[in-house]
């Protein structure tokens, strides 16, 4: 992987973090405590409504996921986090090859260009909501919005582009200065919502009528659905499994000093996977009580408009977030395609890449279905990279216990280490196929593709290695 | 002046907050609430970028969900 694609903060990319470079848990728990409110958050809450989850499920499974996340983080990834003090990129490097990394950026990279077209369409709804411009989200697939909204998306995702293109930084301390009072915000529009749908008493909030009426307006409009207490409590544990399962925050926790850090993630969870969730399904809940014709799209089906609903709840300053959400959470995923791209193709520029990300991104906006389906697409993406954390977990745990060598791509110089690329995409193409063929919940594969790599990586890494010592044992006689 | 920042700072983000736990007490109306939060809003990346000079987070690249 070259130094470009592993970019990753520009510190000791390479090189074990020194003790020196060490970072105190404050410095964690601060961090945390910015990230995961983002505009990702305004799609999800209204999608558990959306999906039939009952309001007891929602705040207990949503409640039992985050802990069981912050628990694999502080128990799987803090361990070897600061044990080896290398980033996620570095580790894959020398366990499976430099081009098998390559590979995974550019699979990476695809998949955050999707997630940026759904922060693109989050951005176009809230700037279309002065202008009039309705957000109708078509039947199929790979359908478009009206011409309006389509063209608002392009508009949007040509400027997000632009201005990824010019770095990130910018828009990161942007992103950074928000993420206050994006976390107030969302508390607002939460505490606007119930008393805007009279649930000021803890009688009405115990009873939850609120929310059952607003279940059963979707179920009438949209068919029955369910969305149950495990499929919750999965999600909610699983929706980051490529940054903990997966590994990705390897490269945050290699400068944690002590263990205790890896509890710091709780307060991203609790303040955007609980609260900000809730708060922003509660915005539904309140527009289909105070205005249902507003929640409903040109098919008759409700639809979370984002932008909508948190104009309705906190007016100029709902749009302003919804707009600033959306834009700071697709920059740095544009940026991070961009430079995934440019790791494929090393001669290209930084900033040409970049505009073909955004491209992708926008083009991937103008289909609000894909947006539509952020549940399905997080579980899918944690799905597709998620098991590379078990690569990482099998070769600082097991591959010694098992005879054999760790490491191996740097040990033997390979570019591609051939059980790893097996053992990763075998069980992601199976999981893909139950995802997509058997209509198979996206987050119920994160684990059992993880485990079934894990274990495929050994028994192949028994053959490729094996093989491999005979080879060069026959060459050197 | 950093101090001054500061102050101002959670003044702004109170007035997108406090404003909304008086309209669930019911002791104003939503109209109130609304230009509260956007007057907070103003003030916030108004006085906020003053103070708030911090270094931005290892692997600020990464992508949040």
């Amino acid at each position: 992987m070259s130094e470009q694609t592993s970019n990753s903060g520009g510190e000791f990319e390479r090189e074990p973090v020194p003790d020196s470079a060490l970072l105190g848990s404050g410095k964690f728990w601060g961090m945390y405590a910015g990230e995961h409110a983002a505009g990702t958050e305004f799609m999800i809450g209204p999608l558990f409504l959306a999906a039939g989850a009952s309001l007891s499920d929602l705040i207990l499974g949503l409640l039992l996921g985050n802990i069981l996340a912050v628990l694999t983080w502080r128990f799987l990834v803090v361990p070897i986090a600061m044990s080896k003090r290398m980033t996620l990129y570095y580790q894959l490097e020398r366990i499976a090859g430099g081009s098998l990394v390559k590979f995974y950026n550019l699979v990476n990279g695809l998949l955050f260009c999707f997630l940026a077209g759904a922060m693109v369409t989050v951005s176009a709804s809230a700037v279309g909501v002065p202008f009039g411009i309705t957000f109708d989200v078509p039947s199929n697939m790979f359908g478009l919005s009206n011409p309006s909204f389509t063209a608002l998306v392009a508009i949007v995702g040509v400027v997000i582009a632009v201005v990824a293109a010019g770095g990130y930084e910018r828009v990161a301390r942007v992103a950074n200065i928000a993420a206050p009072w994006m976390i107030a915000v969302f508390a607002a529009c939460g505490i606007v919502s119930l008393a805007q749908m009279d649930a000021t008493s803890v009688a009405a909030l115990s009873e939850g009528k609120f929310w059952s009426d607003a279940i059963a307006f979707v179920q009438e409009k949209n068919g029955p659905q369910t969305f149950g207490f495990w499929q919750i409590v999965v999600f909610a544990w699983l929706c980051n499994g490529a940054m903990h399962f997966g590994m990705a925050d390897l490269s945050i926790f290699r400068f944690a000093r002590s263990k205790a850090s890896g509890w710091a993630p709780a307060i991203g969870m609790f303040l955007g996977h609980y609260m900000a969730w809730i708060s922003a399904a509660l915005l539904l809940a309140a527009l289909i009580k105070l205005q249902p014709s507003l929640a409903l799209g040109t098919d008759g089906k409700v639809t979370a408009n984002p932008g909508l609903l948190a104009f309705q709840s906190l007016g100029w300053a709902g749009i302003i977030c919804v707009v600033i959400a959306g834009w700071t959470t697709a920059n740095p995923t544009i940026y991070r395609a961009g430079l995934a791209f440019q790791g494929i193709l090393p001669k290209s520029s930084r900033t040409a890449m970049t505009l073909v990300a955004g491209a992708v991104a926008t083009i991937a906006g103008a289909f609000p279905n894909l947006s539509a389906q952020l549940l399905d697409f997080v579980g899918t993406y944690g799905t597709v990279l998620g098991p590379m954390g078990a690569v990482i977990f099998v070769d600082f745990y097991l591959m010694k216990k098992f005879g054999l060598q760790n490491e191996y791509a740097t040990r033997s110089g390979t570019p591609i280490n051939f059980a790893v690329l097996i053992a990763w995409l075998l069980p992601v193409v199976v999981g893909l196929y139950l995802i997509f063929q058997q209509g198979v919940f996206a987050a119920y594969a994160v684990i059992p593709c993880w485990i079934a790599c894990g274990i495929l990586f050994i028994v192949l890494s028994k053959f490729t290695q094996k093989a491999s010592s005979e080879s060069s044992a026959t060459v050197s006689s | 002046m950093n101090k001054i920042a500061k102050v101002i700072s959670l003044i702004t983000l109170s007035l997108v907050v406090v404003p909304c736990l008086l309209y669930f007490v019911g002791a104003i109306e939503l109209d109130a609430v609304k230009w509260a939060a956007l007057a907070g809003t103003i003030g916030w990346f108004i006085s906020t970028p003053l103070w708030m000079s911090r270094k931005l987070p290892v692997d600020a690249t990464e992508v949040e969900i």
